[in-house]
């Protein structure tokens, strides 16, 4: 079957890429900057097609909640929300790392703390990489730049779940889910019908009852449960490191960045060459797990790096810690809804170098 | 013939009145001596076994004293955070819309905790069975105040009685969800005494029924004890419960479809 281009919104396009992945079901309540993923569901009644079933629920905990009991049956199940809306969910995050289900979470992140502002940030990085909710947990977090990548990484993220029986989060940002571009939409996945072995479908009297919960008072068999998580994200970070690299073979100088932020360096790399300041950049496009080994060693090879966020400076962290040491790590950041221009990035970068 | 022998040769299949449900497990219950919990548990797993629906049924246990119930009832099972179970079955039913779908829940859970979660699954009449089990306390944190703990009610957090100036009113949620579209079956029953227990039965029988037919949401009240939360022996507490919950919270149903039989629904409906 040909692949089929369209214009679409980011968001539009995670809509669409659920129903193309064979999502079972998705469970949201409206918060901007991302309502138009429900609405366009809403409008496409995959429940008519492929079956899918779609619920508008009472709040942000209702739906993760919703998520837990879908995902706790085997089947594909999503929600989407934006910054407030998943510090509200973290409860329910928390529940479903623990109980280990496969589920895919997107975050359309607004400025923060609090209400703060509907536009684009990237101010949930370390609530989404560091875990989030309480106890020891990680996601699998997928940082898409474009409207291509939100179609995509939603397949790509229920794959993820379902392989390591862990959440999966999509880190987006306001621009990314509110602007248009073209995407090529890969054809209709079919609806799984297998059924994992773990799941509650109703008890056969073959097997013994299958029960989701994450409750383990004896602290002996909790820490051998704690134990085999560690172990699954170390696999993780083993194997599903995804990153890209613009000019970095000859890069003196290397900008890490993703998102949105990304899209604003690619073209700061182009500016700065231009004016003979050898950039590169490497964009993250897993954020956990990080692209630590390969950061180190570019690290070897340029004289600073400089970390862009739309944050007061999260991801910074996770760079100096992939560096460690080897050359000077520098943040630079707009916050509230602020994206930063490209000029103002290469301006930083020569602030730094002069510094330096 | 010594004592134990004698048991032994009067405990045989044939003179059993009463037997253990199959579905329910080995697990020894540990539940408090003279606790509505295991009897509630009991009558839950009889009516699952001779409705055939082990292999249907899918339950969501809450947080409190009944948080273990999936070590009890051989069934699949998914513990849900406090007071989340309705959102947890509302997508388990719908994404499973052929199987047994119901939550169980105390007061602290359903009530307070979790009344968003119960309004709004009641209200869109998701196609589940919710059993509440309200003592009028929280058992498993040992003993405070609960939403529905009544006026004057002695907790562990209300030392001096509940003083609804100070602490608010107990709220009557059965009564709220009744007047909601989208429950079908709303009763309030309690299992302190067989006859009682008898009631209880046949009241999660009926709700299984209805939700083979898609009804809407059925809500099961249990008004139950707490003996050791409120300082009692188990047959003191019974007697409590009847002279001080039972006023405030009346046995019987506040919403009931009108009398008919499932089969006489069922004809209704091939006859649509």
């Amino acid at each position: 079957m040909e692949k089929e281009l369209r214009l679409m919104k980011g968001n539009e396009a995670v809509a669409e890429g659920a129903i193309r992945a064979g999502a079972d079901g998705y469970f949201g309540y409206p918060i901007t900057p991302q309502s138009e993923i429900i609405e366009y569901l809403m409008e496409s009644k995959p429940w008519e097609t492929t079956g899918m079933v779609v619920l508008q629920a009472e709040s942000e905990l209702a739906s993760i909640n919703m998520v837990y009991g879908g995902a706790g049956c085997g089947k594909k199940v999503m929600t989407t929300s934006s910054s407030p809306g998943i510090s509200l969910m973290q409860e329910g995050i928390t529940y479903i790392a623990g109980a280990e289900l496969p589920c895919l979470i997107v975050n359309v992140v607004r400025g923060g703390p609090g209400l703060g502002t509907i536009q684009p940030s990237q101010s949930d990085y370390s609530q989404a990489v560091k875990g989030g909710g309480h106890g020891d947990y990680h996601l699998i977090v997928l940082a898409p730049a474009s409207v291509q990548e939100m179609f995509d990484f939603v397949s790509l993220g229920f794959d993820l779940a379902f392989k390591y029986r862990n959440p999966v989060m999509i880190l987006s940002d306001g621009a990314i889910g509110q602007m248009m571009e073209k995407v090529w939409l890969s054809p209709y996945r079919e609806r799984s019908k297998t059924v994992p072995e773990w799941a509650t479908t109703g008890k056969p009297d073959s097997r013994k009852r299958n029960i989701i919960t994450s409750l383990e008072l004896d602290p002996n068999r909790q820490e051998i449960f704690n134990q085999k998580l560690v172990k699954k994200y170390n696999l993780i970070r083993e194997t599903e490191v995804r990153f890209e690299e613009f000019q970095c073979d000859d890069a003196e100088y290397l900008y890490v960045a993703y998102g949105t932020s990304a899209r604003v360096c690619q073209k700061a790399v182009e500016l700065a060459r231009n004016e003979g300041i050898r950039a590169g950049l490497l964009r993250p496009v897993t954020l956990f797990p990080f692209p630590v080994e390969r950061i180190n060693e570019l690290a070897g090879k340029v004289r600073l790096i400089l970390s862009v966020e739309m944050s007061a400076g999260q991801m910074v962290e996770d760079v100096m810690l992939s560096v460690a040491g080897k050359v000077p790590v520098y943040h630079y950041g707009r916050m509230g809804g602020m994206i930063p221009a490209p000029d103002e990035v290469v301006e930083n970068l020569k602030e730094r170098i002069i510094g330096g | 013939m010594n004592e134990a022998t004698g048991i032994k040769e009067i405990i045989k299949p044939e003179n059993l009145a009463y037997k253990k449900s199959n579905v329910l497990t080995d697990d020894i219950m540990h539940y408090c001596p003279g606790c509505g919990h295991s009897t509630t548990h009991r009558i839950l797993a009889e009516i699952i076994e001779e409705e055939g629906l082990q292999k249907d049924a899918i339950g969501v246990s809450p947080v409190g004293c009944s948080v273990f119930l999936y070590n009890y009832i051989d069934i699949d099972w998914q513990e849900a955070a406090h007071g989340r179970a309705p959102a947890v079955a509302t997508a388990i039913r719908r994404l499973l819309p052929d199987k047994f779908v119901f939550t169980y829940q105390g007061d602290g859970d359903l009530a307070a905790i979790g009344t968003a979660e119960t309004i709004h699954a009641c209200n869109r009449g998701e196609n589940i069975l919710i059993i509440f089990i309200n003592n009028g306390i929280y058992g498993m944190t040992g003993g405070q105040m609960a939403p529905t703990t009544i006026p004057g009610m002695k907790s562990s957090t209300s030392p001096f009685g509940r003083d609804v100036k100070l602490m608010g009113n107990p709220l009557k949620i059965t009564d709220i969800v009744a007047t909601l579209p989208g429950t079908y079956y709303v009763t309030r029953q309690s299992v302190h005494t067989p006859a009682n227990v008898k009631k209880a039965k046949k009241a999660i029988r009926k709700a299984v029924n209805y939700q083979k037919l898609n009804k809407g949401t059925c809500l099961i009240e249990i008004v139950s004890n707490c003996p050791s939360g409120w300082r009692m022996t188990p047959v003191e507490s019974n007697k409590w419960l009847e002279e001080n919950m039972l006023p405030f919270y009346p046995l019987g149903d506040l919403k009931a479809p009108e009398v008919q039989t499932v089969k006489q629904i069922k004809s209704n409906k091939a006859n649509d």
